[in-house]
């Protein structure tokens, strides 16, 4: 088999590293060393004595932790393995994870973050002493109010879920200020919203409305005029939504609740192929967020660290987390005093290296590039589209010949129908050509759904590979579904048994209870 | 995209003007505008953003950066005592290694198959964690040590049906602000006094404020002001006789020497893993642990991801995967506890790393070599005129309160002369702590040497002698 043709990629023959390796436990051999510590002088230890012995009895450790024991190249090998084992997206052509924006993390802002001026800083310092990440941050404060169209930001909060759990909070804080908190407390979100717009709206307090789709899968503007009341707090919702659909009545959405005192918060966690295309500020809304991580090109990390930057307009802005940023003109100041804060959301200004390399990112676009960073993500969503819908088995419901946004909800239950095979099985197989393929969030509104989501970050070779792999799959479910339903085949480690993460007496999320559990091992 | 526009991006291979339309031309658009139908004409941006010139080339964007981050004086320059929350501890190398791989560092949510190694290092950092804390059951790590007590009050609460917390007085300031928004539509937060002498919890108080609503009570070991907490036993009898659940706080790097907070009775142990291998980032390392028993009760409340171990159909081979997902938001929306998302994963690998290289040997040897360097810089500023160190009779930990009441001075105006000679001195307290008058907190550890603790004492004489 060729692998290119005429620059056209074919199949991968892929096997995914395989190293077969230990819990890290069953590495330990004692008297082993990883680190050695820095010596304490004699002056201090004769000095204080027997510290230790200082420690109340029943504070102190009697028996030492049971960690592995390891010298340092083995610790080292054992990461290293387990990395290999990992399909980061500088391996892939990663346009499997939909709603996640798996887009290049480029290396330059990766070393720039690990410069000892940004690592060795405390958040703590005197202001005068950081000048630079204070700078970094007012700046990309700026750039983001123009992408954005809003007043303020904040970069507190760490990923997006606790940005939207903050941007709940400041939505029940401006009520509160109000007089009317007690009686506003419903959010209204849309089924195709991220869940945690749901479940931050319910962690803040509130009662959540979900909106189901019209029949074109559009937000229904109906059941919104429906659903708002005198107890109308606000509105959270993504926009495109997960489907990739773009809800051409959010002026009217933000309107209608507006009208009935309601505070409208956009999740722009899928802002990856609107970016200068149009704003949060333009349709009316009062809050909204963003997630660095992945339409400001910071690494994923496993899950994090993120940022999810909130913004909102003059009104709101009192209530923003502290410290807010604030420059004079020659000095940049962390501003406390602010009554009305909701106060803090987490430690300190934030991961600050996430800001700084979604900083960078946006420097090395400028408007330009940012709007063609919208245009390529756009193109390459509706490119992946056409080729997909060519292969059996593959639909795309809702909005019949229109266009998507950034990604798309894409439905496998035509095939599922055909050969048995579910979605969950397509993604296992697909594993086995060096990808990743995601389902959905739950609930599957859309029957065995996929959602893929290309960025601008692949190539039209890549593109084309992703497609021959999934037209690889799909006929395979219609030739062979048992190659398919027992995928994968070569992956890292083979079919999981699952039942024993949903039952108690079995189930171990640590070493310890493994052995005392399942091995049965006496302590 | 319009014919003029030329620049090719490096990260956008597609900006490739032939590639592009060639593209637009197979998918039947004329413009990239045909895919932004659906958005009204009138919220579309008509201008160009008004947004800095790019830095197209990497060299440029380098200069520019380095130029801005120059400005800042980092810790290595200058000599700190900053903690309170976010300590400078060493970073051994391998943690660094492993947390810039490529494959960690731009992974997300793959499944126990494609990420396999992703699955089975965070189930170690969990197991080792599990060592340290002698527990059974630890998450995949949440935001921050603020996010981990808010998230276990909350799971009190709801385990008990209750809706009040019992919270030490010597809490810092931003971790109380975080419980009281994050706890507000559910719970009453209710401060507990403490001893000024010793600034250990005040059990009278615990006592008087101790009912049947009383969903759990937290403090925290070492304390926030850096003392230990010596009747942890104590208080946790008073809060089980109570139906209530104890929720302990703990600074991990102290386990090697502390007790594991489950031996004096805890139920809940939260904290911060900052300190084991990520750098302090202007507050960016920090990462939040949660750990219970094993116990269903316990378990079904975590809003957390749980990794789990599981066979696989091959003998002896390790698999993963989520443990008891339906209870998550991801599985349930609204309905599931609080809420899951992307958090802090890539510091839990890297903790994990930190643990492995260290041992038994090498957290036992720094907790007591952090231990010894405290209660050293401790004997030397307390010899220094007009100054009272540390203010509480308690055994410390890494950090202490330094009072300057006798000086004359202020905690301002001593830092900004220590800061003249490149030192920078302990957190300002004055307003968080106003009982505490004119005080800072301190705090060394194994980064600090007898000269540097001694360069410290002189300077401090100097300002206020």
């Amino acid at each position: 088999m060729k692998r290119y043709t005429g620059g056209k990629p074919k199949l991968r023959r892929f096997h995914q590293a395989r190293w077969d390796e230990p819990i890290i436990f069953e590495l330990s051999s004692e008297g082993e060393r990883g680190v050695l510590l820095p010596d304490v002088e004699d002056e201090i230890k004769s000095e204080v004595g027997d510290v230790v012995s200082t420690i109340p009895e029943s504070m102190r450790r009697k028996q030492p932790p049971r960690l592995p024991e390891l010298s340092q190249p083995r610790v080292l090998r054992h990461y290293i393995r387990l990395s290999q084992e990992t399909l980061g997206t500088d391996l892939n052509i990663d346009v499997g994870q939909g709603t996640c924006t798996m887009k290049y993390s480029p290396k330059i802002n990766e070393q720039l973050a690990r410069m000892p001026q940004m690592t060795e800083i405390h958040p703590l310092q005197d202001e005068e002493t950081v000048q630079g990440i204070l700078e970094v941050m007012y700046k990309f404060e700026q750039i983001l109010k123009e992408i954005s169209g809003l007043d303020q930001f904040s970069f507190q909060p760490a990923a997006g879920s606790q940005a939207i759990y903050a941007n709940a909070s400041i939505i029940r804080a401006y009520h509160e200020a109000r007089g009317e908190a007690d009686q506003r407390d419903e959010i209204i979100t849309t089924i195709f919203s991220h869940p945690s717009d749901a479940a931050c709206a319910k962690t803040a307090g509130f009662k959540v409305i979900t909106l189901y789709p019209d029949e074109d899968g559009y937000p229904d503007l109906e059941a919104l005029k429906a659903a708002v009341s005198e107890r109308t707090a606000g509105l959270m919702i993504t926009n495109p939504e997960d489907t990739g659909i773009f809800n051409p009545k959010i002026e009217e959405f933000v309107k209608v609740v507006h009208e009935a005192g309601g505070l409208c918060s956009y999740d722009q966690a899928n802002a990856n192929g609107i970016l200068g295309i149009t704003r949060a500020g333009e349709a009316g809304f009062d809050l909204c967020h963003f997630n660095l991580h992945k339409t400001f090109s910071s690494p994923h990390g496993c899950g994090g660290p993120a940022v999810g930057a909130i913004g909102v307009t003059k009104e709101l802005a009192k209530f923003l987390p502290v410290p807010v940023i604030e420059f004079d003109g020659s000095k940049y100041h962390l501003d406390y005093g602010r009554p009305e804060s909701i106060g803090k959301v987490r430690a300190f200004c934030g991961v600050a290296p996430v800001v700084l390399k979604s900083y960078a990112w946006a420097m090395s676009h400028g408007a330009e590039g940012l709007k063609e960073v919208a245009e390529i993500a756009v193109l390459n969503n509706n490119y992946l589209l056409n080729k997909l819908l060519e292969i059996r088995g593959v639909s795309a419901p809702y909005a019949k010949g229109k266009r998507r946004i950034e990604q798309v909800r894409y439905s496998l239950e035509k095939l599922t129908r055909d050969t048995g095979v579910h979605s969950e099985e397509i993604g296992l197989r697909a594993a086995d050509f060096g990808v990743h393929y995601w389902t959905s969030h739950h609930p599957w509104v859309v029957p065995e759904p996929c959602t893929l989501e290309p960025t601008e970050s692949y190539s039209k070779a890549d593109l084309d590979e992703y497609v021959e792999i999934i037209r690889q799959v799909s006929d395979e479910a219609y030739t062979n579904p048992e190659l398919v339903k027992t995928a994968p085949h070569n992956s890292t480690i083979h079919k999981i048994d699952t039942a024993p993460l949903d039952d108690p007496s079995q189930w171990a999320m640590t070493w310890r209870a493994y052995r005392k559990k399942v091995r049965k091992e006496r302590e | 995209m319009s014919e003029e526009k030329q620049t090719v991006y490096p990260y956008i291979p597609n900006s490739v003007p032939t590639v592009k339309n060639q593209m637009l031309k197979e998918v039947g658009a004329k413009s990239a505008e045909d895919f932004f139908e659906d958005i009204p004409e009138k919220l579309r941006l008509k201008k160009n953003m008004n947004l800095p010139k790019p830095l197209l080339s990497e060299f440029s964007l380098r200069k520019h950066v380095e130029g801005i981050l120059s400005k800042n004086k980092t810790c290595q320059e200058y000599l700190s005592f900053l903690g309170a929350g976010c300590w400078q501890h060493y970073v051994p190398a391998v943690c660094d290694e492993v947390n810039q791989r490529g494959e960690f560092l731009t992974a997300y949510a793959g499944e126990p198959y494609d990420d396999h190694g992703r699955w089975q290092a965070l189930f170690e950092y969990a197991s080792m964690m599990g060592e340290l804390l002698n527990m059974d059951v630890v998450n995949v790590p949440t935001y921050d040590w603020l996010q981990a007590v808010a998230t276990s009050i909350r799971m009190a609460s709801r385990i008990t049906g209750r809706r009040e917390v019992l919270v030490s007085r010597t809490i810092g300031a931003d971790k109380l602000s975080k419980i009281r928004d994050y706890c507000k539509p559910e719970i009453e937060v209710k401060l507990l006094g403490y001893d000024t002498e010793t600034g250990q919890l005040d059990l009278d108080s615990l006592k008087v404020e101790i009912s049947s609503k009383t969903a759990a009570v937290y403090f925290e070991n070492p304390s926030y002001l850096g003392f230990i907490e010596a009747h942890g036993d104590e208080i946790s009898k008073i809060t089980h006789d109570h139906g209530s659940i104890c929720i302990v706080g703990v600074d991990p790097i102290s386990l090697g020497i502390l007790a594991p907070p489950i031996e004096y009775g805890a139920d809940i142990v939260c904290g911060d893993i900052q300190p084991f291998g990520m750098h302090m980032q202007f507050g960016g390392g920090h990462a939040g642990f949660i750990a219970t028993r094993d116990e269903k009760k316990y378990v079904m409340e975590y809003p957390s991801r749980l990794f789990g171990i599981a066979p696989t159909s091959v003998e002896g081979e390790y698999g993963f995967g989520d443990v008891a997902y339906d209870r998550t938001s991801f599985a349930l929306r609204e309905e599931g506890k609080e809420f899951v998302g992307t958090a802090t994963a890539l510091w839990g690998i890297t903790a994990g790393v930190y643990l492995a290289l260290m041992g038994p040997q090498g957290m036992r040897e720094i907790g007591e070599g952090v231990m010894q360097r405290s209660h050293y810089a401790m004997l030397q500023i307390s010899k220094i005129k007009g100054v009272k160190c540390p203010v509480f009779r308690s055994t410390h930990f890494k950090e202490f309160v330094v009072n300057f009441d006798d000086t004359g001075k202020t905690v301002e105006e001593i830092n900004r002369a220590l800061l003249r000679r490149k030192i920078f001195g302990g957190k300002d307290l004055t307003k968080e702590f106003p009982g505490l008058g004119n005080s800072a907190l301190y705090c060394v550890t194994e980064v600090h040497t007898k000269d540097d603790i001694v360069r410290l004492v002189d300077a401090l004489k100097e300002v206020v002698e």
